[in-house]
């Protein structure tokens, strides 16, 4: 059987653990880990569990079924949106380029919201679709066997399934998409969730050295998992984003040595800001990490046999490594779609807050749509600021607003106006964020105790709440996500249960906004309107 | 005033018996005001209310000094972690999850599901040569106090005082409760203490495998509980998780009794008792309204204020009726998608026993299902308690035709 947990909802109850012990596990206060394939004679445990999960997150053989709960905005129930009056729900034929989380909780909910249409999923990794948030953690550790980690039901799609092969480019007027082996896969309409990778080290000669590993899929996380298990010596993380903290944290659990090197002043601080960065970088501290922040890695060096041995750092250290994880964040996989003329470039693809895919003009297209990490949309409640998230949340709840969308006329069209929300789990303690905690200039602890590791962040922007962030305080989130929902007022001034003594709002000291395609160069030519067009102009990175 | 007379009918006791049809035209004002009081019935107001950090479960009566005036804690002890804040209230249930769930003790629940089930076993072979029972007398009641007994490491000899002393706790919780009563509370309340704490300290000095001795020798790793504060967590697990589970079992057993088919296909089909009690805790809950929450500040909800100070009620069982969130709310139907209901409350304040209570109320329903034979109901309605908030039949008298030996032998 297979199980998947919505982390975006769970809010640490720990019921699945009472009733099903040996399939999920809370290692921390709140941290819920859990077995994705659990044998056979534990089904009856893990309906218990999935009967008895107060805020109903557990799947069981399934990506896309009833979603219970209040929603955050009202949707119209899934099954009331007619055909266009064309015959597409019966007889079209849809095409998604993008085999992973995004693409395939698209193709569920098509065949859930009644799309009995040709059904296409093109995926270059040859593997069945998993799951990826456990490879940075359950996976490494070796608690978790990696192939437990495939998704759930797809062979109930009705799908036919191109795995292993790579899309090449895109044939927008002639509605084809092109494979590496030279086929092409014709569509009416197209579904572009092809993710992004991992950002390799930048040095090639050095990247190539044996023991420099990136963590992405799965063959990342099985060749790093034999590292980890076999060796003893130091691990290098370079970059404290998510990834690498995780990385760290599974390193530290294992025991084993571990230095983590970012060259902004704390972990985490990219995306949670400078301050609630310092507290992770505490925490990783008392874990044992030896972390070096505002610090580069200048050179990484192998022996004869091109096997990694040290690394030099910019603070003048130098270092014996045995292994060095690069999580320098992600490429969105656009390379497939140059000259297609579609807003796509190194920012992701563009597209309006439906999903529908900008071209390269500006001008929305009515087939070609786009969800997961390379989507890059608007955002209403973030002054309409063209937002890309890599959340696993993220990629579920807007592959579901694509895919109704691709079925429904223009008048039951749903808007991705979710609030972004992700989770981490590393050091044993379990980080949740609503919001775009990015967006700020400053931040309170509201609740809780930073001392005891367990609190509220609240995020203000000018005078309003725009995010919140708690520390194994995850059950006060969704209040928090109505302040954000309600522009209510930063900061806030509310008698509260937990209060700290005093409330100071400091400067959150998040980085600075880039424009979102900036690097962008485009010409525009012609005269009349009719034939006005942007080209933009490819340049090296 | 037809508003202000809604939440009255639903005090009276003469609406005891069914007070679905009074929930719907609560749920016509969401948040609706009576005399101060702000009661709040609709699913969604209800949820985000019990995740509002501007809420306080602390009572007045604990602040102002003599103690709480009802039997959810004892007299004399600092009042349980349900009538807590945080921080307070995450220390104390923390250090008691630590012994009782995961992250430290996960199995110990599911540990008990052998021990339960003779009991239920037992109940249910005193059946064997009569053909009429009380289901509350003769099964609802001991089966609980037995559980609780058996969790916190009391002697099997020492089990019948035990029930006792719950018994006059337990009826204590009636706000209509009379000073005689009241006085047995306090009473049985003292005796009980002194037996705790007579008891926590023989399990300091010998620990076994018990909760009791497991939260006398806690080494105060997730933060310290004091004696005082284990007393009144023990006498909580006692109180809190006796009467609501009473009524559980109750009222599932009326419920399988009113919908014949149902207690047909868990008869065949004993996997289907998981989706039953998750329906059960939402169509006929036994907490059935949080009555006594506190609004720290003023909190805007549903178009109105509710002002710093007033005393909140959150109408659980009428938000788990909302048509809103639950389509053809007032059906029983265990085959229901959503089960995201509200029994055992939310947010911080969920039941910590619901573990025990669904174990419990599982084994007792497929064991009656699957026992008597040819169930009925003598009286529907049965007569109900008093209580408004822990609601359920003060007796269920049912009849059969006899006693099947339990399944598998």
């Amino acid at each position: 059987m297979r199980v998947v947990v919505d982390l975006t909802r769970c809010q640490g109850y720990g019921q699945c653990v009472f009733a099903a012990p040996d399939v999920f596990a809370m290692p921390g206060q709140e941290s819920l880990l859990y077995d994705p394939d659990p044998s056979d004679e534990q089904r009856e445990h893990v309906l218990r569990a999935q009967a008895a999960c107060p805020v109903q997150a557990i799947h069981v053989d399934r990506l896309a079924g009833h979603v219970p709960g209040p929603r955050p905005y009202p949707y119209p129930a899934p099954d009331s949106a007619p055909d266009r009056g064309d015959g597409f729900r019966r007889s079209g034929r849809i095409v998604i380029v993008g085999a992973s989380l995004a693409g395939v909780r698209a193709a569920a909910v098509l065949r859930r919201d009644g799309f009995a249409g040709s059904l296409t999923l093109i995926g270059d990794e040859p593997h069945e679709p998993y799951d990826r948030p456990p490879l940075s953690k359950q996976v490494l550790t070796g608690r978790m066997p990696l192939e437990h980690t495939t998704l759930p039901r797809l062979r109930d799609l009705d799908a036919e399934w191109l795995l292993g092969q790579r899309a090449t480019g895109l044939d927008v007027a002639g509605k084809r998409v092109r494979l590496a082996d030279g086929r092409e896969v014709e569509f009416d309409r197209l579904l572009i969730a092809t993710g992004a990778r991992a950002r390799p080290w930048p040095n090639e000669a050095e990247a190539a050295l044996d023991g420099v590993r990136v963590l992405r899929t799965i063959e990342d996380a099985t060749l790093l998992r034999r590292r980890l298990a076999s060796g003893n010596g130091r691990v290098l993380v370079i970059g404290a984003g998510f990834t690498g903290s995780e990385v760290a944290s599974v390193c530290r659990e294992l025991g084993r040595p571990v230095t983590v090197v970012d060259r902004g002043p704390a972990p985490l601080a990219g995306a949670l800001g400078r301050v609630i960065g310092g507290i992770a970088a505490q925490i990783q501290r008392e874990h044992g990490v030896d972390l070096h922040c505002d610090t580069t890695v200048i050179g990484l060096d192998g022996d004869a046999e091109g096997r990694l041995r040290a690394a030099r750092l910019s603070d003048g250290t130098t270092l014996e490594v045995e292994t060095a994880v690069v999580g320098l964040g992600a490429v969105r996989n656009v390379d497939w779609l140059e000259g297609a003329g579609l807003a796509a470039g190194v920012w992701g693809v563009g597209c309006d807050a439906g999903c529908r895919v900008f071209d390269i003009n500006g001008v929305v297209t009515d087939d070609i749509f786009a969800a997961g990490d390379i989507a890059r949309f608007p955002h209403p409640a973030y002054e309409f600021q063209f937002l890309a998230l890599e959340h696993w949340g993220n990629a579920v709840a807007q592959a579901e607003i694509a895919a109704h969308n691709m079925v429904s006329d223009q008048t039951r069209r749903w808007a991705h106006l979710a609030l972004p929300v992700f989770w981490s789990s590393q050091f044993g303690i379990n980080i949740k964020s609503v919001g775009v905690p990015t967006f700020a200039d400053e931040v309170v602890i509201a609740q809780g105790s930073v001392a005891e590791r367990r609190f509220v962040a609240v995020y203000g922007y000018r005078g309003r709440v725009t995010a919140a962030v708690t520390f194994d305080q995850a059950m006060w989130l969704e209040f928090y996500q109505r302040m954000i929902e309600r522009a209510a007022p930063f900061p806030p001034d509310f008698a509260m249960v937990g209060r700290p003594a005093e409330m100071l709002p400091v400067p959150a000291e998040v980085p600075p906004r880039v424009a979102v395609a900036q690097g962008a160069t485009v010409v525009v030519t012609g005269h009349d309107p009719g034939e006005r067009r942007a080209t933009l102009v490819r340049r090296p990175q | 005033m037809a508003e202000t007379s809604v939440f009255a009918r639903i005090l009276d006791y003469a609406n005891r018996a069914d007070p679905y049809p009074l929930y719907a035209e609560l749920r016509e004002t969401p948040v609706l005001r009576v005399d101060g009081r702000y009661v709040v019935s609709t699913y969604r107001e209800v949820v985000e209310l019990l995740h509002d950090p501007r809420i306080s479960s602390i009572r007045e009566e604990d602040v102002a000094g003599g103690g709480p005036s009802d039997g959810e804690s004892l007299p004399g002890l600092p009042p349980a972690f349900i009538r807590r804040d945080p921080p307070d209230h995450d220390r104390v249930r923390r250090v008691a999850m630590r012994h009782f769930g995961p992250p430290r003790s996960p199995g110990r629940v599911e540990g008990m599901r052998g021990a339960l089930s003779e009991i239920v076993t037992g109940l249910i072979d005193g059946f064997a040569d009569r053909t009429r029972v009380d289901v509350v007398d003769d099964f609802a009641y001991p089966l609980p106090v037995t559980a609780i007994c058996r969790l916190l490491g009391v002697p099997t000899e020492d089990e019948p005082r035990f029930r006792v002393w719950a018994a006059a706790l337990v009826e204590a919780i009636d706000p209509r409760a009379g000073e005689a009563t009241q006085r047995r509370r306090v009473e049985a309340g003292l005796e009980l203490r002194a037996y705790l704490d007579e008891l926590a300290e023989a399990r300091l000095r010998q620990p076994s495998g018990d909760l009791l001795s497991a939260l006398v020798t806690d080494d105060g790793v997730e933060g310290a509980m004091s004696r005082d504060e284990l007393l009144s967590t023990a006498s909580l697990l006692l109180v809190a998780g006796h009467e609501t589970t009473v009524n559980l079992i109750t009222n599932g057993m009326l419920t399988l009794l009113r919908h014949p088919a149902e207690l047909d296909r868990l008869r065949r089909d004993p996997g289907r008792v998981v989706p039953l009690v998750e329906e059960l805790l939402r169509y006929e809950p036994p907490v059935q309204m949080l009555p006594q929450r506190t609004a720290l500040d003023d909190i805007e909800i549903a178009g109105t204020t509710i002002p710093k100070g007033a005393t909140i009620t959150l109408v659980l069982a009428a938000a788990d009726r909302d048509p809103g969130h639950f389509p053809d709310p007032d059906r029983f139907d265990p085959d229901r998608a959503d089960k995201e209901h509200l029994g055992f409350g939310g947010g911080i304040h969920f039941c910590f026993g619901a573990p025990l209570a669904r174990l419990e109320t599982r084994l007792a329903l497929s064991a009656l299902a699957s026992r008597l034979e040819n169930p009925r109901l003598v009286a529907d309605p049965p007569p109900y308690r008093e209580n408004v908030a822990l609601r359920g039949p003060r007796h269920l008298l049912i009849e059969f035709d006899g006693v099947a030996p339990p399944p598998g032998t």
